[in-house]
């Protein structure tokens, strides 16, 4: 029985980190049709910002864990936004209306670069920022033990699912962006800035990536290479969910996770192929992912 | 350290591109690429200066090597390493990012050898690029010193090497020392769980380790091993686990950020306070872990480097020297890399040469040595006299804000007593009860 409530639980945790770190990733490609694979780096960025400003802040600053939580969304956002807009409008686009191979192409090359930006500034040292990590406790269920950390990153990333849902559904900019998704030729036609949106979306989408760095960084040693570990297992959870869609990502965060932690707590030896049995699992059945849908090819 | 997994094998693809960055990291160190010049004898150095291993291994390494090569052209190491230069030649060195996967490396190798024009290369800390260029080494005639890489196939690979040396002790000897060391500190403890990162070097570890324990403490039950993936940095879930098992000691051979990152979220977790950790590579986080570690925490170093080293001329000099030019202690890969640059002197210095020793007189020299080091006497002594033979260490982390870190309840294990004799194969050895084993 414990082992079964230790599933439940550590998938939840685990799926909560899979779907703040794939949620941006599936933005851009809903709207966009931009498979990032310099998401990973974004998330890196994100990291790497939260860990610095951290250790900058308890290093004789102050103490205060409601200002650390509060430096690491300050920084991981801006970071990332900024990232993102240069990104944006940098390098892709002078791509728009390019195929897709080719922006999977461009953003790859974004990574490297990044990554080696990265070294740049922050070298290659690991960098740890535990102190809120530790500030929040911990909570015992029976045997088990859980951070109080973890369980914030669960509330996070329902924050994070529910503002995605609501802007979506229920702003303006949100409408105008399905109606791009829909038909962005249309779209355009109707009198719709496209490349505005598409500059709003990545920025938002760059920082949803930034801000999955900035929550997990006092968890893990941020090093060189972070994101690059990542990005692999993001776009696992959004091709399990369905490329593009909110609602797969949740789910298919949550089906990666809860599978990861069956396999950890019963076949330690089978964790790592768990998530890719998964996802393989469904595009048998589903090529498009839990959520995706077919969409006829424009000639 | 270990082999390197596809996964990471892709991580390194990714960043191949940090080499050119790498490279003019190492001319800011300050670390002499200069033309090759008759009075100069030129050393390839191959270490991790970018991807995950550079961080706590590769760039340490980097550093040591660049304190100690100043201190050696300017002969103000303590004897017996006291004369200016190697053989009275200026050492001038290359530094290679050993990032890139096996094939690069022999690619670099060969490359150092017959354009640079090395005249020896020290270098690898990943068992993966060891296995591949060791045997090039050999083709090429090339004097060549490992200096961290752990794999118990090194020599087996290259059997009857002339060329290739490794001075440094291989991962059996961490695992079987670990092994001591609870059985004569933890001698009450009933379950064992281990953590190991998923590729050969966590693998082989925990087999190594368990078949010791075997032997030593047969009725110790092993309750959990968990693999995660390498660098994959958040260990929540196979805390859960660990905790589940309720162990009395968790093994893991976990090294650089993954091992720093478990350390400091299963401290949060209250899984050490529940169950005691031995960490066969902990020392690299000696001075980073804080109260992030709880004291008691069993650390090893892969030898007596780092925290380890003992009390001698070489190890004063040698810490008090890195840490004036790079503001923190020697850790073990430092020690390592320090180690390995000695026996090169060592080697040219009584070669008998006159101008540049030639690989042949320098192999001749260093087989079966005994040489003076950081981390005390180096016996030569395994491999025909191409592998060293040290002893083994482990104590416990303590931590105070006033004390800072300290190692107490060190103990140390002959070399004899954990590495199989020459030729054994070393499971064959564990399993049949250490035959042959020097342990008092």
């Amino acid at each position: 029985m414990l082992t079964v409530w230790a599933i439940l639980i550590d998938g939840l945790i685990y799926a909560s980190w899979l779907f703040l770190v794939a949620a941006g990733l599936t933005v851009i490609y809903g709207v966009m049709r931009i498979l990032n694979m310099a998401h990973g780096s974004l998330y890196a960025l994100g990291a790497y910002a939260a860990a610095s400003a951290l250790g900058w802040y308890y290093n004789g600053v102050g103490d205060q864990l409601w200002i650390a939580l509060a430096i690491i969304t300050v920084c991981a956002v801006a970071i990332g936004a900024l990232a993102g807009l240069i990104m944006e409008r940098g390098v892709l686009r002078l791509m728009y209306g390019r195929d897709e191979v080719l922006m999977l192409i461009v953003t790859f090359a974004m990574l490297l670069i990044l990554e080696d930006v990265m070294k740049l500034i922050w070298g290659t040292t690991p960098y740890f920022a535990y102190q809120p990590y530790a500030a929040m406790g911990r909570f015992n269920i029976g045997v088990l033990t859980v951070s109080g950390y973890q369980l914030m990153v669960v509330g996070v990333s329902v924050a994070v699912g529910l503002a995605l849902w609501f802007w979506l559904e229920r702003t303006r900019v949100g409408k105008i962006l399905r109606s791009i998704i829909h038909d962005r030729e249309v779209s355009e036609a109707m009198g719709v800035n496209v490349r505005r949106m598409f500059t709003i979306t990545f920025m938002i989408g760059a920082a949803l990536g930034a801000i999955a760095g900035g929550v997990t960084a006092p968890i893990i040693s941020v090093v060189p290479g972070v994101g690059v570990e990542v990005i692999v297992v993001a776009f696992a959870v959004v091709v399990t969910g369905g490329l593009g869609s909110i609602t797969g990502a949740a789910i298919g965060a949550l089906i990666v996770g809860l599978a990861r932690a069956v396999s950890i707590h019963t076949m330690p030896e089978l964790e790592l192929f768990i998530v890719y049995a998964v996802m393989a699992t469904v595009l048998i059945f589903r090529p498009h992912g839990l959520f995706g849908q077919a969409v006829a090819r424009k000639i | 350290m270990g082999h390197i997994t596809p996964q990471a094998g892709l991580r390194r693809k990714l960043l191949s591109t940090a080499t050119s960055i790498a490279l003019v990291s190492a001319g800011a160190m300050g670390i002499s690429q200069a033309t090759h010049a008759a009075d100069t004898f030129k050393v390839g150095l191959v270490t991790f200066l970018s991807g995950g291993a550079s961080g706590p291994f590769g760039v340490p390494a980097a550093q040591a090597a660049e304190t100690v090569i100043k201190a050696i052209n300017a002969g103000e190491l303590p004897a017996p390493y006291d004369s200016a230069g190697v053989n009275g030649l200026q050492l001038e060195s290359v530094v290679i990012d050993e990032a890139g996967g096996p094939t690069k490396q022999v690619e670099e190798y060969r490359n150092l050898v017959q354009r640079q024009n090395v005249n020896a290369v020290i270098g690898y800390i990943s068992s993966g690029d060891c296995l591949a260029v060791g045997p090039v080494a050999e083709e090429m005639e090339t004097f060549t010193i490992a200096f961290d890489c752990g794999t118990p196939r090194l020599f087996e690979e290259v059997e009857n090497p002339t060329y290739l040396f490794r001075t440094g002790l291989d991962a059996v000897a961490d695992n079987v020392g670990a092994a001591h060391y609870l059985n004569d500190a933890k001698a009450d403890a009933e379950r064992l769980a281990g953590i190991q990162q998923n590729y050969a070097w966590g693998q082989d570890s925990w087999l190594d380790f368990t078949l010791a324990m075997e032997q030593l403490m047969p009725d110790m039950e092993i309750v959990d091993n968990q693999t995660p993936q390498i660098f994959q940095g958040n260990y929540g879930t196979e805390i859960s686990a660990l905790q589940t098992s309720r162990p009395d000691i968790i093994h893991s051979s976990m090294w650089g950020g993954d091992m720093e990152a478990f350390v400091a979220q299963a401290s949060v977790r209250g899984l050490l306070d529940q169950a005691t950790a031995i960490l066969t590579t902990g020392e690299s986080g000696l001075h980073r872990f804080k109260d992030q570690a709880p004291n008691g925490t069993i650390l090893g170093g892969r030898g007596p480097f780092g925290g380890f080293m003992p009390d001698n001329d070489l190890s004063a000099w040698f810490s008090k020297a890195y840490e004036a030019d790079h503001g923190t202690p020697p850790s073990y890969p430092a020690s390592k890399m320090a180690q390995a640059l000695l026996g090169l002197k060592y080697a040219a210095d009584n070669s008998g040469a006159e101008g540049i020793p030639t690989s042949e007189q320098l192999a001749a020299t260093l087989k079966g040595a005994s040489f003076e080091s950081v981390s005390g006497t180096v016996d030569m002594g395994l491999a025909g006299g191409h592998q060293a033979l040290q002893p083994m260490l482990y104590g416990e982390y303590h931590y105070s804000a006033d004390t800072g870190p300290e190692l107490r309840n060190v103990r140390a294990y002959k070399g004899e007593c954990v590495s199989p004799p020459d030729g054994k194969d070393a499971q064959e050895w564990i399993k049949a009860g250490f035959p042959g084993a020097d342990c008092n």
